[in-house]
Order: C-alpha cells, then sequence, then structure tokens
C-alpha cells in the first residue's frame, strides 16, 4: 500500500471538518465518484467523532489519519493514543424498532460497518488502530 | 449549514441546506426545540437542499421526535436524496417517520 496522507490533529471537534476534508479529498483523488466519496466522508466522520467523544475522557490527545492504497483499495487508519476501546465490539441498534423503542445513539459505529467493506481494530503499543477499508470501485 | 423556517396551515416547515454533521447538529436541534418551547407541535422537515447527514443528525431528530411525542406533536419529511435517502433507510428511520413526496402532499395529510 502506498501511503497518500498523513495527519495528526488535536482530537477536537473544532479540526472535525479539516479531518474529514483531507479524507474525502484522498477519496476523490482515488477516482472514487460522489456517491462512495460521500460514503467513505461518512464512515470517517463517524469514527472520528467517537474518538474525538470517548477517547480522552480526562486528557486532550491527538488523532492521526493515514490514508493509503493499492490497486485494490483505499484504507484509512485512524490512530489515538487515548482510553482502550474497540467501537466494533459495540452492538448493532436494532434499526427496526419503533419510534418509542428507538435508542438515541449506537448509530455511528452502526453507520461506519455499512458503509465501508471491512472496519478491523486492534490495539497497539498503546494505540487504537480502526481501519476502515474500502475497495476500489473497478470501472467497466 | 442553512436553516429556513415558514409557517404554513399550522406547520413549521423548516427547510435545511447544507450538512447536518457532529458540528451543526446541535444547532440544528436547537432550532427544533426552540420551536417546541413556544408550543409548537407539527413540524415538516424539507431536507431536498440537504447533501448530507451523519448520526449526529439522525440523534438530534430522534431527540425531537421524543419530545414532540409527549406534546402529541406530528413530524414529517421531505426531499430525501442521495446520501441522506440512503442514511434513512439504512438506519430504519423510513419505517420510524413519515416520509412525503412533497410538501403539498405533506399539508394535505397535516
Amino acid at each position: 500500500m502506498n501511503t497518500l496522507l498523513t495527519i495528526k490533529l488535536p482530537a477536537k471537534l473544532e479540526n472535525l471538518e479539516r479531518m474529514v476534508k483531507s479524507v474525502s479529498d484522498c477519496a476523490r483523488a482515488q477516482g472514487f465518484g460522489q456517491k462512495r466519496t460521500s460514503e467513505i466522508e461518512l464512515a470517517a466522520e463517524e469514527g472520528l467523532v467517537n474518538i474525538i467523544h470517548y477517547s480522552y475522557p480526562e486528557k486532550s490527545g491527538e488523532v492521526e489519519i493515514i490514508c493509503s492504497a493499492d490497486d485494490d483499495y483505499f484504507m484509512i487508519e485512524l490512530i489515538d493514543s487515548g482510553i482502550a476501546f474497540d467501537m466494533t465490539s459495540l452492538s448493532d441498534p436494532d434499526v427496526n424498532a419503533g419510534r418509542d423503542e428507538r435508542k438515541i445513539g449506537g448509530l455511528g459505529v452502526f453507520l461506519i460497518k455499512k458503509m465501508v467493506d471491512e472496519v478491523k481494530y486492534r490495539r497497539e503499543n498503546d494505540r487504537n488502530i480502526l481501519d476502515l477499508i474500502i475497495m476500489k470501485e473497478k470501472s467497466g | 449549514m442553512e436553516i429556513q423556517t415558514r409557517r404554513e396551515k399550522g406547520a413549521i416547515i423548516v427547510s435545511v441546506k447544507g450538512r447536518i454533521d457532529a458540528l451543526t447538529a446541535p444547532e440544528f436541534e436547537k432550532n427544533l426545540s426552540d420551536w417546541i418551547s413556544k408550543g409548537e407541535s407539527t413540524f415538516l422537515l424539507n431536507f431536498s437542499e440537504l447533501e448530507y447527514i451523519s448520526s449526529a443528525g439522525l440523534r438530534s431528530i430522534l431527540a425531537t421526535s421524543k419530545k414532540l411525542k409527549d406534546s402529541q406533536g406530528k413530524i414529517l419529511f421531505t426531499g430525501l436524496k442521495g446520501p441522506v435517502d440512503e442514511v434513512f433507510k439504512i438506519s430504519g428511520f423510513h419505517s420510524i417517520f413519515k416520509i412525503v413526496d412533497s410538501e403539498e402532499t405533506a399539508l394535505k395529510e397535516i
């Protein structure tokens, strides 16, 4: 995989727009169309918002984004040094529940799983690493 | 995100343009809850110029609908398209909310 982008910023909501835009610019440059780019952008936002909200409950910290690609895949790695948290382990919300039973929350991670082809989590050197893997669109 | 509101036939029509994401969702939710605190209970959300919604926006919608339930209020949607329509479908919002094809249809329903 070739690294296309590395960006490290304080894990704060004020940096979200910049971080998400970097990812979608990268996806667009890899040839993804408007629809797929928007889905990739959504997955990136949901992953980043989770890190911003939950990884650093007591201290401030950073989040690093690495985008890479080869002929078949585009990959986004979201890395933080916060508390160990595997967001992929959360159970999916019941999307068939009625309005009154619907719980507020849990939708973010669910959307990530739906928007990308594979989500992988690992804890390595006291860091959370979330890989969002997207298959390249084949032309023709 | 830009929000325009107007009143028609007893309903508050809220047109949202741009993006409802983690940054803009609080403003979107506050706009709706301000109307609810003024006693309004019937809302039509026109999303025809909305390009993007994330789970933060869905949470705001769910929270608003829970508030409206206490006042026996109603919330309808129109103009869903592209990624917004897709996110509504995936999240099951198509089955818990009333989605109509136009403002005119919505106003007849209300």
